[in-house]
């Protein structure tokens, strides 16, 4: 008779199959639309151990859907002899073993350039609201008091400030834009100087923080940049200084931050992200000069319509054999 | 020798500046801080009499006041004060000043000018970003320890694609107007008139401007055509994504309106730094999550102190030098302010 295939052998037939170890922030939000055209193999609904879980279900697995909280790494890409196609929801790529996947021609995507327009805008929301005090004021009024004049401390002006960028590629670009319109004076430090560039350079990142009055730090995590925040640079950044970080929390010595904080060393922070999400260190809980945010600069309704499409335009494409809309290694 | 009577002139010759209560830089600073070798003040808040008693005592021959908010110059001051020639406020807004009778008697009027457009600017910004990407309410979640316990807040929503409607496109408003652009906003504006030379999209009244936009911005001044300007009908145009910020004066709003907007989810949020009636805010409001409140210090930072000291002393020193103003005010078309 017609109906001999069993549902699961007829919707693999028709969907290609995408593996998930866990869900990524995308996928929680749009599962119903990637099930519609992609097979998921949802590793983390499988009462099996992953390493079984592979060997049972992803053998002739193509591609795999990850993000920050499920890494990519060369031990889990040994397990998939056919992978040859990594898809992110991220713009950062510190959790994919890029060198593996570049050996043995396995082709990767990330979030291209959708979130960078909303890191910037919290970037700038952050650093605004430390300086002057915004979310401090609102909680003191929210206790019901209104300040005597005189006895609540006066805000920074954010004009003629300096501001040192930490990377300066399209996010740190974008909050530059953003804070010139301000009045704030730019520098910064990237991993190579910029010629089309106009801002000052510095290649020593303490001389950067010497120089500013805020560090603004949204560069990508690396081997070169774990902990490149530390001790000296917050001592070159100074009392009066101001640190905002929307790049990756172990970009800064947190330990060290922390401490600065505590005792007046530097004169506040804006943080998107810690070194372990979601614990916050509990000193910073108390402090009103510190404006802590649950790793969602990136994060609004529209740029997850937009890496929704990304990702599924990447997939598309790969198993149609087009060219993927935001690959990040040359193959 | 007689002893120095407090109601004869000082020995001093230096010509007195009228301060009827101490402005928020005396009581930050102290009350050196507009201090010149070219005048005197003369504080009627150190005296035991009452205003009118003092004024009629001492002040028959003062020719200038220092204003602030906090110590309006009413038609009943002025008149008390036959030799007054100058008012000179500490603040950007006017509306403690009954402009109409100082343009009768030929009063010069001089302001802050715009030294506070760029903080206050800077403030709408901050505050407009906290409500869209929930900055303040995602703080406090965090520093209660819900992320850990509860898991991600609400996603907050982005700026740039976001219309931007100016109310009164002046110092402030254009301030505004050239941050936001920066974020990709696009912006559009009320004002008293159309201002040829701005490529913004003018709307002849703050309805059709809130019809048309996602974030209402407040800048204009508090006069009697723009009290309650923001009613029921606007709030109502502009529904229930919308935000409204308000730097500029508090009664510019329909206050009750607002809360009760906020409360039912008639608009998407507020950031306010001022409000009708000052100290007072709202209660209702304290619980609301979608708020972001500020003490009327929108332009309160060091560095604007220091820039009001330079105006205030040097509009003094010109006046009473004979010289031209720093930051006069154009009486001739100031629509009427409330008394």
């Amino acid at each position: 008779m017609e109906h001999h295939y069993n549902n699961n052998h007829h919707h693999e037939n028709c969907h290609p199959s995408v593996l998930v170890l866990g869900p990524p922030p995308v996928l929680r939000v749009f599962l119903d639309r990637f099930s519609r055209k992609f097979h998921l193999l949802k590793a983390w609904e499988s009462p099996l151990p992953l390493d079984q879980f592979l060997i049972s279900n992803a053998q002739s697995v193509q591609a795999i859907l990850c993000s920050g909280a499920t890494p990519v790494n060369a031990e889990l890409i040994g397990q998939l002899p056919l992978l040859r196609l990594v898809v992110t929801d991220s713009s950062g790529l510190n959790y994919i073993d890029l060198y593996e996947c570049q050996e043995r021609g396995i082709a990767v995507t990330n979030a291209g350039n959708v979130y960078a327009n909303d890191v910037a805008d919290m970037a700038v929301g952050l650093l605004i609201n430390v300086l002057r005090k915004i979310s401090a004021a609102d909680r003191y009024l929210r206790n019901g008091v209104w300040p005597v004049i005189g006895t609540y401390p006066l805000g920074s002006k954010l004009g003629g400030k300096r501001v040192g960028i930490v990377g300066l590629g399209t996010i740190g670009s974008k909050i530059a834009k953003r804070l010139e319109g301000f009045g704030c004076s730019i520098s910064y430090n990237s991993k190579k100087e910029k010629p089309s560039v106009s801002y000052p350079f510095y290649s020593d990142i303490c001389e950067l923080a010497a120089n500013s009055d805020a560090l603004i730090v949204c560069c990508a995590l690396t081997d070169k940049t774990r902990h490149m925040i530390n001790k000296e640079v917050f001592s070159a950044l100074g009392k009066d200084g101001v640190i905002v970080n929307v790049g990756r929390g172990p970009i800064i010595d947190e330990k060290e931050m922390v401490r600065c904080l505590v005792k007046g060393e530097i004169s506040g922070a804006g943080l998107d992200v810690f070194e372990n999400e979601p614990d916050v260190p509990k000193e910073l809980l108390a402090l009103d000069n510190v404006i802590v945010s649950p790793h969602r600069a990136a994060f609004t309704p529209e740029s997850f319509e937009e890496v929704f499409n990304i990702v599924m335009g990447n997939l598309e494409a790969f198993f149609s054999n087009r060219p993927l809309l935001t690959p990040v290694l040359k193959i | 020798m007689a002893p120095q009577n407090q109601s004869q002139p000082s020995q001093n010759d230096l010509p007195y500046v009228l301060i009827l209560k101490p402005p928020p830089s005396f009581v930050i600073f102290g009350d050196h801080f507009f201090n010149s070798a070219k005048f005197q003040f003369l504080k009627a808040y150190e005296s035991p009499l009452r205003l009118p008693q003092f004024l009629l005592a001492h002040a028959q021959s003062v020719q200038a006041v220092l204003s602030s908010g906090g110590a309006p110059v009413t038609a009943d001051t002025i008149r008390l004060l036959p030799n007054l020639r100058l008012v000179v406020t500490t603040s950007q807004g006017l509306n403690h000043i009954d402009l109409s009778e100082c343009r009768l008697r030929g009063i010069s009027v001089a302001g802050a000018g715009t030294i506070f457009s760029a903080d206050c600017a800077d403030s709408v910004v901050a505050l407009l970003i906290d409500v869209l990407r929930k900055v303040s309410a995602a703080n406090r979640f965090v520093k209660q320890g819900l992320w850990s316990s509860q898991g991600d807040y609400p996603l907050g929503s982005k700026l740039g694609v976001k219309r931007v409607g100016i109310v009164g496109l002046g110092s402030i408003g254009s301030e505004v107007a050239k941050r936001l652009e920066a974020f990709g906003c696009t912006i559009s504006y009320n004002s008293r008139n159309k201002k040829p030379l701005v490529p913004y999209t003018f709307y002849p009244n703050a309805r059709e401007l809130a019809a048309n936009c996602d974030a209402l911005i407040i800048c204009c001044a508090l006069t009697d055509e723009t009290h309650h300007l923001i009613n029921k009908q606007v709030l109502s145009a502009l529904g229930k994504d919308g935000v409204i910020i308000n730097i500029a004066r508090g009664p510019i709003i329909d206050e009750k309106e607002l809360v009760r907007c906020l409360i039912e989810g008639e608009i998407r949020g507020a950031g306010l730094d001022v409000f009708e009636h000052e100290p007072d805010v709202p209660s209702e409001l304290f619980a609301l999550d979608n708020v972001v409140m500020s003490p009327h210090n929108a332009v309160f930072t060091r560095e604007s102190f220091e820039d009001l000291r330079k105006v205030v002393v040097g509009n003094l020193e010109a006046f009473f030098s004979i010289e031209p103003l720093l930051t006069p005010v154009v009486l001739d078309d100031q629509p009427h302010f409330p008394g």
